[in-house]
């Protein structure tokens, strides 16, 4: 499952029948946080469905491309892409949250298909680049991507892992942001700026690419473009809404960690056309 | 007798563990030079990683090594790995299981005359809360390096606490070391003297003058804080029914704080702590700061005797 062609009109079909369970199964724990899963909800598909080299029956598979999900509380769009791949059940997904599940409120190891555990934010992209590391020091050829969150980067050791993965050339690394410009209380740039976001990372020696974190096309073409950039780190920013397909959760920061209500389900999944 | 840094037989160990082990990977935070990895570093430089100052991306880095097995030592003084980064520790090394083992040297008063600021007191107490983790406190340079060699073997976080100053080598070869199992270094019927890292010999000074006195102490090397050795505790408390607890660490939340715990669930008994008393240290010579802080074996024969009083002899 890597690079091949693809249907965008199917990812898209795809995008929104993720939204859809991404809702249910918040709905269904009766917590979580929809506004940071629904913004990257293609991000995911782009990786899982087009660029990722995995095996869905083989998680352990020892070439395949790694993923880390840094910003662990969108853990609803990670273990619906998971069970949609085939690594989970999907019934799996009506146990999100629950006591003895697998699917912790957080991303979890225990899943299959979950490098790392993630919750605790800032922490994934240090980890993500000790495999890029490992990776070089064994000279094995496999990616890493690693998917971050823009409040998430206000954590220090980002730009410690930023640094690190300069210094030792890692080409093997992509790191996606998932910038919806919201987070929990307020928008980002009210509450610590982070532009000039794509001058920030250049400087730091990565290669910068922005694109719509929404647009298929543009992803796809992104993560292609990483394959070819040699000595440097690649820094994806894809511009995102949060809480996206769902008019009363767009760029709200109130949905960042709240379930919907049953009429709130059912308003939102017939904007989704169900 | 002879005084030998246990960061001194870590270096030795990792170089040797380095030759034996191809997975063996090292990260410093810029402090080789202090910690001694970098006898690993002058042989094996493709191994090693010196990422510079920056503790939480240090552990971050680990983690990713170990998911792809290689074996990662993490390697800085105490107080920033297990301070600074303690958030990474907590999770992405422990919740997650990972195979990183992290080396806190220049831990203790014992620093000296850097002071304060790297004189780590405190992460006996901190790691110990965290699930998953196994805590080392070699008493002296023999130790550290069969600690080294046993924690290579163990799939799993670890944290080893090494020390600047040269220790006394009280230890020989041939005994046995096993991670959890104490070791009793000399017996005795009317107190024990449950000691961590240097204040092992300093426990044995005072039981050799307490000898003296006629008041025999059981001395007990504790160099694994987590697991503890909870049957030998409860041994001691059963068969000498008075407990001194010694380390080079805060009063609040380390060995003593362990022990007492042990003792209050299992076998009550009177404990006295000896310990840094709930304050930061300063800069001076080792030797002065051991004995402003209350921390040598005089300290420990008086703690001995306020106990047996309590104990009601």
């Amino acid at each position: 499952m890597s690079g091949r062609t693809i249907d965008i009109d199917v990812l898209k079909e795809n995008a929104r029948h993720f939204r859809k369970e991404i809702l249910e199964m918040i709905h269904e724990a009766g917590s979580g946080h929809p506004g940071g899963s629904l913004s990257a909800v293609e991000i995911l598909i782009s990786l899982y469905y087009y660029k990722l080299n995995h095996r869905p029956d083989e998680p352990g598979w020892p070439i395949r491309d790694r993923f880390i999900m840094s910003k662990g509380h969108a853990s609803p769009v990670v273990y619906v892409t998971l069970a949609n791949c085939g690594y989970i059940p999907k019934a799996e997904l009506k146990r999100f949250r629950k006591l003895g599940s697998m699917l912790q409120g957080h991303v979890h190891a225990g899943v299959p298909g979950v490098e790392l555990s993630t919750g605790s934010l800032g922490q994934g992209l240090s980890v993500a680049g000790g495999i890029a590391l490992g990776a070089k020091l064994r000279k094995v050829n496999f990616k890493i991507y690693c998917v971050l969150g823009d409040g998430e980067i206000q954590e220090g050791q980002i730009w410690e892992a930023a640094m690190t993965a300069a210094q030792h050339k890692l080409d093997n690394i992509c790191a996606i942001l998932d910038y919806n410009k919201v987070q929990e209380n307020a928008p980002v740039a009210q509450i610590k700026n982070e532009e000039p976001l794509a001058d920030k990372w250049r400087s730091f020696g990565w290669h910068v690419i922005e694109v719509d974190g929404h647009d298929f096309k543009r992803l796809i073409s992104a993560l292609d473009e990483f394959d070819s950039v040699k000595d440097k780190p690649t820094f994806i920013i894809a511009h995102t809404i949060k809480g996206k397909g769902v008019s009363f959760m767009e760029g709200q920061p109130k949905w960042h960690g709240k379930a919907p209500n049953t009429e709130q389900l059912e308003t939102a999944l017939r904007e989704l056309g169900f | 007798m002879e005084l030998k840094a246990t960061r001194e037989a870590f270096g030795e160990a990792l170089l040797e563990l380095g030759r034996k082990k191809k997975k063996v990977v090292v990260l410093s935070g810029d402090l080789e030079d202090a910690t001694r990895a970098e006898y690993f570093k002058n042989e094996f430089s493709d191994r090693f990683f010196n990422l510079g100052i920056a503790e939480q991306d240090i552990l971050g880095t680990a983690v990713g090594l170990s998911l792809d097995g290689l074996i990662p030592f993490a390697c800085s003084f105490a107080a920033f790995l297990t301070n600074r980064a303690y958030g990474i520790l907590r999770i992405s090394i422990c919740y997650n299981k990972r195979n990183v083992k992290v080396i806190g040297s220049h831990a203790g008063i014992t620093v000296g005359a850097d002071g304060a600021t790297a004189q780590c007191l405190e992460d006996f107490a901190i790691t110990r809360v965290l699930p998953n983790i196994i805590v080392l406190s070699p008493v002296d340079a023999i130790e550290a390096k069969k600690a080294t060699y046993a924690m290579a073997e163990i799939c799993g976080p670890v944290y080893m606490r090494l020390g600047r100053t040269p220790f006394p080598v009280i230890t020989k070869e041939s005994d046995p070391f096993t991670i959890g199992k104490a070791n009793l270094m000399r017996d005795g019927n009317d107190v024990s003297i449950i000691a961590t890292g240097l204040m092992v010999s300093e426990g044995l000074a005072a039981a050799e003058s307490l000898s003296k006195e006629g008041i025999s102490a059981r001395v007990i090397n504790m160099h694994t804080i987590k697991p503890l050795d909870e049957a030998c505790i409860i041994a001691a408390a059963k068969h000498t029914r008075a407990i001194v607890t010694a380390e080079e660490h805060q009063i609040n939340g380390g060995l003593g704080g362990a022990v007492a715990e042990v003792l209050a669930r299992n076998e009550p008994a009177p404990i006295e702590m000896v310990a840094v008393l709930d304050t930061f240290g300063e800069s001076g010579a080792p030797d002065e700061l051991l004995k402003k802080y209350q921390l040598t074996a005089g300290d420990i024969i008086r703690a001995v005797k306020k106990v047996l009083n309590r104990k009601g002899i």
